[in-house]
């Protein structure tokens, strides 16, 4: 077993970074998860491992050095919340383009704009259907717990290696600023530079020997023929992430007439409100995505025929309901709730809101 | 006599460096850049230094430097090259790093990048190709275009009330203390091209131990986009560009050299 601590969301996937040998972390301080790049400072990382925390002079130019840091092979992490990463996408269009691994954080807060500092989850439309320019996908963890941030720093660096895709990790300021009892895994070492040559070095910027030809990171071709190749062989690697990669739990959905979709915080609050409907005799199960994308959609389609209605709980206006929709093609009935703006609902409201909007209804 | 007797060994004078790929140059006949290219090349292959160079190409005319520089090479997002190049330093804080930027990419919409990766001394070089014009969209009013200078989007001269001054970035680099080695070259002569080699070998010398960053900007002739043969353009470029942007060192070893 490992480490056991008391830890704030953002502190733990800044710890779960170092421990997992990340080599490079570059931000810029944003609320509400400026408590990552904090925690990073004060435990002097470059002494335990030699990783690397540098604070950029902007999110633009923090995500291009996450870009030319991960372009040369090494293992890149960084953060922001909603308006920093709206900066961030053009950087993240670059790194998808050019197939770079790296993990990306969104601590998201309510918008539009400068919005607020509370939690939301209104930026699912920019993570999973685009943000930035060109046919490209993140993949999309969704964490719902302090543990989970934590865990999925080293599942995100595996799924970022495995694609050589920039994986998000879609996460939001109540499970940032959150503290819970989080297990911390042993340190792993920082791979020698030696073993990012033997890894790495059939396309990373390491520095071109005369054995091979040189390594060119771009996403640049002005011939439109190859650029449609190149499209063609990224789409192939998200139809495998969505055919490999599919993450999900379900609870109470074997009898259930009834279904809560819900991620991330979210998912707590209405594991709260399943309880609550459980109690009054009604049979709701509660399916929380872990990838949103590649989102869960077999699994829902299968479960929609033992269905009556469907609830799609988010701290939006409704964004990932369109997903629910797609998977089940429209068979069930699928209603949204959700207090937005930086407004976190209670799961009572959900239960209300299941009872008026789905079984009333 | 035959060609093959005078291809020989010992007949020759010039040859071209490993370093440069045998890709045919993009640029238009005439152009600088291709010149600006070899000499970096030349002195990284004097240095021995191909495998231990990561180099870091723009958006712009050099947009696709990484077709003939013989190296490994990273294309960044227009104005991003020194954050791009920031970020493979600090994890390889042995290599040579270096820059190559146009005026726009470097003194306008990647202004704040220049300015923080100089002011933060990162230990890489800065390669600034200033013409004065934005060559790859055919023709636009740069940063650093002088006044009254025609270009498609001042198409009756630059006007300073209305679009502003021509930016001098590299006097402005040079006042921050992150800069350890600022110059202003050209490679329109054969002499301007000895001092421009010798000004990158140093900037990679001092790279080498340390010092921070160090910039060469190379003014340099856009005859397409300057609407001129390539002669001209340069004869203009000395006429005009040299006087607002003066040859010579700016800084050396971190001090500001005094220019009374």
């Amino acid at each position: 077993m490992g480490e056991l601590k008391l830890m704030k969301g953002n502190e733990a996937i800044a710890e779960a970074a170092i421990r997992d040998g990340v080599d490079a972390y570059f931000g810029y301080p944003i609320t509400p998860q400026s408590e990552v790049i904090e925690y990073l400072m004060m435990e002097k990382p470059e002494e335990r491992t030699g990783m690397v925390v540098l604070q950029a002079e902007s999110e633009l130019a923090a995500i291009n050095m996450v870009y030319g840091a991960a372009a040369a092979g090494k293992k890149v992490f960084t953060s922001s919340s909603s308006p920093g990463i709206s900066l961030y996408q053009e950087g993240i269009s670059y790194i998808a383009g050019a197939e770079l691994p790296c993990v990306i954080a969104n601590i998201v807060r309510g918008g539009p704009g400068l919005g607020t500092i509370q939690p939301s989850q209104a930026d699912y439309f920019q993570t999973v259907k685009g943000g930035g320019h060109g046919d490209y996908r993140l993949f999309t963890l969704a964490p719902s717990s302090v543990q989970e941030m934590a865990d999925f720093i080293e599942l995100g660096f595996e799924i970022a290696y495995k694609y050589r895709n920039p994986v998000m990790i879609l996460s939001d300021g109540m499970i940032g600023q959150m503290m819970e009892k989080v297990e911390l895994k042993d340190q792993k070492p920082r791979l020698t530079e030696e073993e990012i040559k033997k890894l790495h070095g059939t396309w990373a910027t390491v520095g071109k020997p005369e054995t091979r030809e040189r390594n060119i990171i771009t996403s640049l071709d002005l011939d439109s023929s190859k650029m449609e190749l190149h499209n063609h062989h990224l789409q192939a690697k998200y139809r495998k992430m969505e055919e490999n990669e599919v993450l999900f739990e379900t609870f109470n959905t074997d009898d259930a007439e009834y279904l809560i979709v819900a991620y991330g915080s979210s998912a707590r609050i209405a594991q709260k409100s399943l309880a609550l409907a459980r109690e009054k005799g009604i049979k709701v199960g509660l399916f929380r995505p872990i990838t949103l994308y590649p989102f869960p959609a077999k699994a829902l389609e299968t479960l929609a025929p033992q269905l009556k209605g469907i609830l799609s709980v988010e701290m939006s206006a409704g964004q990932m309901i369109e997903d629910i929709k797609l998977a089940t093609k429209c068979t069930v009935n699928v209603e949204h709730f959700g207090r937005y703006g930086g407004i976190i609902h209670s799961p009572e409201e959900v239960l209300v809101a299941l009872e008026q909007k789905i079984i009333g209804g | 006599m035959d060609i093959k007797d005078i291809v020989k060994e010992e007949n020759l004078v010039y040859k071209k460096t490993s370093l440069m790929t045998d890709k045919v140059l993009s640029y238009c006949p005439g152009c600088g850049h291709g010149t600006a290219h070899r000499a970096i090349m030349e002195v990284l292959d004097e240095l021995g230094a191909q495998e231990e160079t990561i180099g870091v190409a723009p958006v712009g005319c050099s947009v696709l430097a990484y077709e003939f520089m013989n190296i490994d090479m990273i294309q960044a997002a227009h104005g991003r090259a020194p954050a791009v190049a920031t970020g493979v330093k600090r994890c390889y804080p042995d290599k040579y790093v270096f820059t190559y930027q146009g005026d726009g990419d470097l003194a306008a919409i990647g202004t704040a990048e220049t300015i923080h990766a100089c002011n933060r001394g990162e230990n890489f070089a800065i390669i600034f190709i200033n013409n004065g014009i934005y060559g790859m969209t055919g023709g636009q009013m740069a940063p650093t275009t002088l006044k009254g200078m025609k270009t498609s989007t001042s198409p009756y001269g630059r006007d300073l009330g209305s679009m502003g001054n021509p930016l001098k970035i590299t006097e402005l680099v040079a006042q921050l203390p992150g800069t350890y080695f600022v110059t202003r070259q050209a490679v329109h002569t054969p002499a301007a091209v000895r001092k421009t080699k010798k000004a990158i070998r140093k900037a990679f010398e001092l790279q080498k131990e340390n010092k921070g960053l160090t910039f060469i900007e190379i003014v340099s002739n856009c005859n397409s986009g300057w609407k001129m043969a390539p002669v001209k353009s340069n004869q203009w470029m000395v006429e005009n560009m040299f006087p607002f942007y003066p040859m010579g060192d700016i800084k050396v070893d971190g001090v500001i050299l005094d220019k009374k």
